[in-house]
């Protein structure tokens, strides 16, 4: 033995080169404490992403218009009589660059909307000695004028802006043109200076009214007639005549169908005329529109010519549209008004491309209203001297207003979003065209004046009915399920259904909603009787298999080992089906005159449709059960074994065991693992976006399909514009189903956390 | 009787029989599933027999109809009687069969359906052959006539088989010319407009940088001629190689007794399956799920092969795990080795428990929103300039979907991590600790090592979730039908910012979007069946290794 005390090689911990390597060591140590603690944190981090981000694109919906103020300048003079041409028009292009200023000398200017600048003068070709007396627009959206001069003859001009690019900088050039030529159009064959018309110009016909200062009213239709080239159009007139009129004309709307027209008096009072006939045009109605026996201060066509916008001497402000009642007669109904103080309406300006309407009031305050959405986007005071005529551009972002004063004030308006509200998001809304309020959604379509319906009720509706029904199918078997698995069964046998469920969990909801769309849905059509047979067969088959089953000689009871039922009822549930689905049939031809789809529709008045809640609640019920399985499987299996000893022991049967102790205790367990199953079930997307038809009806019932929130996303996004109000609701639906989840989920995971402390205990 | 049933109630029996029951049927219920997708998606790629009938209408007249029988549905009787078919007055049920009858140029539709009782002479001749179609699907009828440069080569009268091999021989030449083609349009072409597209971007670059010196023009210009060039001298032989494809025709009698002529270019493949016998049939079968796996889908995806989808699933969860793995693991070391469990680690496990309750459309709104448009959108204004107004990230792509994924399945990895951590015994980390390492070399020599298999179940599980997820996908950039593969040989060789298709997507799009969706059917039953089999042995080796880690810590505890 060597003397290895003494002569031990001394080795020195404290050279420089070990401290450094200690000293990399203890920083990589802390650095990969600091990494794995960022790492840890961001998991937070992402969750509070996605809730920030969903909202960064929600709140934008609900903030209110502003204005703030461009310019202010002297209106642009007339060359002739500079100092008494009145302004009978005003107008913006769709750039906001330029503006259009008709006036009675029969000089149109176009100037810059910044600074005022003359960009180009037109003098309308007019007859000899014959003066400019009215202009009227066509519409909201319409580049159309009708001009009426002072011999009884219209003119009918359009305004156009050629933009081109010189030098990369962009170029507007306006021009005035005359669609049906320069010459003036007969319209009060006795002469007479025209004080108001209307113009609509549809595919067959031209229709001008109006009101000379003799108070007689006019209507002549010019039917076009292309010639043999098809090259140029004659326009061919007739005189349509109208109901007698007696009060003085406020103004005159046509309906861009054609069918209506309405003459508004000063008093107040709105005559809707049918000219559905033209040889016989009636009077529908006549009644009063204003408040209080007050004055019409201005009444228009919302974008669409369906409802009229009338602003009164009151103050008050309210819509009004045609409504069909059930026998098929049409009356003119106040749809809703709008908040406004007492003063006197001066101008009211409907939107271009949107279902909502700008107004002005005597005391300079502007108001911003949305009418489906049924909103005040903005009361602000922008004028100290009363406007006197104003108009706003096509994209709703340039406001422009000439004062009393002949001063000219220029605005831009900053209006997102005015489609969206709570109210119009989840109550009914009176929609243009619609018998009554109602909860409807529709995002889009093919016209430019379409009304969007974003009504999410019918979404969340369709949502909750198919989690219902899905949980319906669900909750039973996956409880039943795992009470038997976790109970009752042998470990053997439970070691081989577990995988079975983990892969009926990781099975694709994809391929879940393509069977239940392209497989489950015509088979449950075609066996609809056998299905609702299965339904009640199937306990029936099963318990009285098990009452058989406990008359059996010991012998063959025995030769099953206990815990192995499930396996006996395979057979059970393979034979009743069999049987079930094999009644179907005659069962049919029995019962339902051979088609039960027919009888219930016929008989019963149940619509059906092939892809239906009960295809939605069998393949989403799949889809859920695995989820509800798992947990309520874990936390009975959890349930500390002497408890069940100790209750066996005082003799309570296993049945009653697992109903007075096991599931008490297992109750939080089990609850949550339902909220878990609700919440993928709210969520789930393609087995609804293929099981169903995907209709955003509210309807409960079984033989219906729905639109649910999550299919709606998926089949609505990826053809929504970025930063659309129909965009932005969108993401208001996830945000919802985010909430929604979070908070089952969250409640959930609390629960359980509370479970294990409590069995911790025990 | 041994028991009453008034007694046997009074125990709760039935009830346990009830939850029995649950179990029987949740089984039967998963083994149904994939019974059905495993019979209709194999059987899709069987050489079906052809049938040629004659089907006697209700005016009383006979229609000769040559074609398949896909499916068959038995209906009552009165149905059939309302809609004005005689059937005899004591037949409760009539059995309609589905006959895929082909020929969608001659008659419209691939599909008709016919009432049994009104099938005779049914007979399956030898001579019927089956044409597969590069479009309007497939033909089915008697071979008439070869037919070179519009000249007969040579005939036969319906029923004979003489000129069979000169149609096959004929048929090969076409398909190697058709390859031909192939390679030059899709490879040789495509590159040159890569290369194209690129110079195109490199001059805008140049010029929104200030650099357009007439020098760098002129190299490019000089570059675009000789792409030109090469471009010239490919079109040229494509021309050619349309010429000789379209020298060969043949002629076909069609069950109406039409005779069609139809080019020899136009056919993928040619047979006779009444004359086929069980050998030929395995062989014709296995070569049909070959094309199925590997090559490109045809016919607006109702036809071909699922080559692309596979290959786009596949990058898109191999990109999402080099993802997702880090992340997640590093989640799950934070909350077992190194947070003091309290009220941070209770809001992590709710924020997980969150991500992983989270609907996954919401992840699909959030990824297109945040990602694509925002994250993207810079991305582009920052580094690609040159190509905008087209957006390179700004769009829905194959690295968004990966990202968007792995936030999706991150939950999976920390959970299984986490699990494979805690079972790891506290002694094996004291050991390494009283050596005198650090806590890091102690994460990093022994925990992790040994972690690994939990790891490996994680990222497994992620991956199988990743493959069958398709809500998201839809927002965040798969497509029906991509123009080509995210890998190819041109640089940078990966295209992160392509479009790329994905077998759960197509299965949706081909199930639900196609014009033709009868037809389309078998190959989704296959398509999903592969899903199907991928994410079940995916899910079975995660659990295998799972298991395995179990027994083996379980010795460790000991």
């Amino acid at each position: 033995m060597k003397q290895n005390s003494s002569s031990a090689p001394v080795i020195d911990f404290d050279t420089p080169a070990l401290r450094m390597h200690r000293k990399i060591r203890s920083y990589k140590d802390k650095a990969a404490e600091v990494g794995v603690g960022v790492g840890g944190i961001s998991v937070i981090v992402a969750i509070l992403l996605i809730f920030l981000y969903l909202m960064y694109e929600v709140v934008p919906l609900f903030k209110s218009a502003s204005v703030e103020p461009i310019a202010e300048y002297q209106v642009p003079k007339t060359t002739v009589a500079p100092d008494n041409a009145k302004t009978l028009y005003l107008a913006v292009e769709e750039q906001g660059e330029v503006a259009m200023r008709i006036t009675n000398v029969g000089e149109v200017i176009f100037f810059n909307v910044a600074d005022g600048q003359v960009v180009k003068r037109e003098q309308l070709v007019l007859p000899q000695g014959v003066d400019l007396v009215s202009v009227a627009s066509e519409g909201p959206g319409s580049a159309i004028l009708a001009l009426g001069l002072s011999n009884g003859t219209a003119l009918i001009v359009r305004d156009r802006y050629r933009v081109t690019y010189p030098g990369d900088k962009r170029l507007i050039t306006p021009s005035v043109e005359y669609p049906f030529g320069s010459e003036p159009m007969v319209i009060s064959e006795s002469g007479g200076l025209i004080e108001k018309l209307a113009v609509n110009n549809a595919e067959q016909n031209l229709l001008v009214s109006a009101v000379t200062n003799d108070k007689k009213a006019h209507l002549v239709q010019f039917a076009k007639e292309e010639s043999l080239f098809g090259d140029e159009i004659t326009l061919v007139r007739s005189e349509i005549t109208l109901p007698v009129l007696d009060s003085k004309v406020h103004s005159i709307l046509i309906a861009p169908d054609q069918r209506w027209m309405y003459l508004a008096s000063q008093q107040g009072q709105v005559d809707v005329v049918d000219l559905r006939d033209p040889d016989n045009a009636k009077l529908n109605a006549r009644l009063k529109v204003t408040e209080k026996n007050s004055a019409i201060a201005d009444v228009k066509f919302q974008l669409g010519g369906i409802s009229l916008l009338v602003g009164d001497m009151t103050g008050a402000v309210s819509q009004w549209f045609l409504v069909r009642d059930d026998q098929s007669e049409w009356a003119l109904k106040k749809i809703r008004s709008f908040e406004h103080d007492s003063s006197p309406v001066v101008v009211m300006l409907p939107e271009h491309r949107r279902k909502g309407f700008l107004m002005i009031d005597a005391k300079g305050e502007l108001d911003i209203f949305s009418t489906t959405a049924h909103r005040t986007m903005l009361t602000e005071n922008i004028l100290e001297i009363q406007p006197r005529i104003a108009t706003i551009s096509p994209r709703a972002d340039v406001l422009l207003i000439e004062r009393v004063d002949g001063v000219v004030q220029t605005f831009a308006v900053h209006n997102e979003h005015p489609e969206v509200s709570w109210s119009a998001l989840w109550q009914k809304v009176w929609y243009e065209s619609y018998e009554e309020p109602q909860y409807t959604w529709q995002s889009s379509a093919s016209t430019n004046d379409f009304e969007p319906k974003f009504s999410l009720m019918p979404l969340a509706f369709g949502t909750l009915k198919a989690a219902f029904y899905a949980m319906i199918v669900a909750t039973p078997l996956a409880i039943g399920g795992a009470i038997f698995t976790a109970y009752f069964m042998a470990p053997a046998m439970r070691r081989k259904i577990k995988p079975i469920i983990e892969l009926m969990e990781a099975l694709p909801t994809v391929i879940l909603g393509f069977l239940a769309g392209l497989f489950l849905a015509p088979f449950v059509e075609h066996n609809l009787p056998g299905i609702f047979a299965l339904l009640i067969l199937l306990p029936i088959g099963m318990v009285a298999f098990g009452f058989a089953w406990a008359q059996m000689p010991d012998k063959v009871r025995h030769a099953v080992p206990d815990g192995w039922q499930a396996a006996l009822m395979i057979p059970v549930v393979l034979l009743v089906s069999w049987f079930a689905l094999g009644m179907s049939q005659p069962m049919e031809a029995m019962f339902f005159d051979s088609d039960m789809r027919s009888w219930l529709s016929n008989d019963l008045g149940i619509p059906f449709d092939q892809r239906n809640a009960l295809v939605v609640g069998l393949a989403m019920g799949f889809a859920v059960i695995p989820t509800i399985f798992s947990i309520t499987e874990d936390a009975i299996f959890a349930v500390p074994k002497h408890l069940s000893y100790g209750s066996l022991a005082l003799g309570a049967t296993p049945w009653q065991t697992l109903t007075r102790v096991v599931l008490p205790t297992a109750s939080p367990g089990i609850f949550s693992a339902v909220m878990i199953g609700m919440g993928r079930a709210v969520g789930e997307t393609m087995i609804v976006l293929m099981a169903t038809g995907n209709t955003p009806i509210m309807d409960a019932n079984i033989f219906e399909g729905m639109r649910t929130l999550a299919a709606n996303i998926a089949v609505e996004v990826p053809e929504s514009e970025v930063g659309s109000s129909h965009y932005r609701i969108l993401f208001l639906a996830a945000f919802v189903l985010f909430t929604f989840t979070f908070v089952v989920n969250t409640a959930a995971e609390v629960i359980r956390q509370r479970l294990r402390k409590k069995y911790g205990a025990l | 009787m041994r028991e009453s049933f008034g007694s046997w109630t009074r125990t709760g029996s039935p009830w346990v029989w009830l939850n029995a029951g649950a179990v029987a049927i949740s089984v039967v219920m998963v083994i149904g599933l994939l019974a059905l997708i495993a019979v209709r998606g194999l059987g899709h790629f069987w050489p079906a027999s052809i049938i040629e009938a004659d089907v006697r209408a209700a005016d009383g007249s006979l229609h000769h109809i040559t074609g398949e029988l896909t499916d068959s549905l038995t209906v009552p009787a009165e149905q059939v009687r309302a809609s004005g078919v005689a059937i005899p007055a004591d037949q409760e049920t009539v059995t309609r069969y589905l006959v895929k009858i082909g020929n969608r140029d001659v008659y419209g539709t691939d599909f008709r359906w016919v009432l049994k009782d009104q099938i005779e002479n049914a007979d399956y001749p030898e001579a019927l052959m089956a044409v597969e179609r590069r479009e309007w699907g497939n033909f089915y009828g008697y071979l008439i006539s070869v037919k070179q440069d519009g000249q007969v080569i040579a005939q036969q009268a319906v029923g004979e088989n003489s000129i069979w091999p000169e149609f096959e021989k004929r048929i090969a030449r076409a398909l190697t010319i058709h390859e031909e083609i192939y390679q030059i349009e899709k490879h040789e072409i495509g590159r040159i407009n890569y290369a194209m597209e690129r110079l195109r971007l490199k001059q805008r670059s140049l010029e929104l940088k200030g650099k357009d010196t007439p020098q760098a023009i002129t190299e490019i210009q000089t570059e675009r001629r000789v792409l030109d060039a090469e471009y010239k001298v490919l079109q040229q032989k494509l021309g050619d190689l349309y010429v000789e494809a379209n020298r060969d025709s043949f002629v076909a009698q069609a069950m109406d007794g039409q005779q069609i002529e139809v080019s020899v270019s136009k056919v993928v493949r040619a047979f006779q399956p009444n004359m086929m016998h069980l050998g030929n049939k395995i062989v014709f079968y296995g070569e049909k799920l070959w094309e199925f796996m590997t090559d490109e889908p045809r016919e607006a995806n109702t036809e071909g092969g699922i080559f692309p989808a596979i290959f786009g699933t596949v990058m898109m969860v191999l990109l999402m795990s080099v993802m997702v793995t880090p992340f997640g693991v590093i989640a799950a070391v934070y909350l077992r080795e190194y947070a003091k469990q309290g009220f941070v680690t209770r809001m992590i496990r709710i924020a997980v428990n969150n991500l992983a309750g989270v609907p996954s459309i919401v992840y699909g709104v959030f990824g297109l929103g945040f990602f694509v448009y925002f994250l993207g959108g810079h991305i582009d204004d920052l580094f690609f300039p040159e190509a905008l107004p087209a957006p390179t990230f700004g769009t829905p792509g194959l690295m968004w979907a990966s990202i968007t994924l792995a936030l999706l399945t991150v939950p999976v990895v920390i959970v299984a991590t986490e699990e494979g951590l805690a079972r790891i015994p506290r002694s094996v980390r004291e050991g390494s600790l009283a050596l005198g390492a650090t806590k890091a070399e102690t994460l990093w020599r022994v925990v992790l090592p040994m972690a690994s298999p939990a790891m490996m179940t994680g990222v497994i599980l992620a991956v199988a979730r990743a493959a069958g997820e398709v809500a998201p996908l839809m927002l965040v950039g798969v497509v029906k039908l991509a123009p080509s593969l995210p890998l190819d040989g041109n640089y940078p060789f990966i295209h992160l910012d392509q479009k790329f298709m994905h077998l759960g997507f197509h299965i949706y799009d081909v199930g639900f979007q196609s014009p033709n969706v009868e037809a389309a059917r078998p190959l989704v039953y296959a398509t999903a069946l592969l899903l199907v089999i991928v994410i079940a042995l995916l899910n079975m080796s995660a659990v295998a290794i799972r298991n395995h880690l179990r027994e083996k810590y379980k010795s460790l505890e000991m």
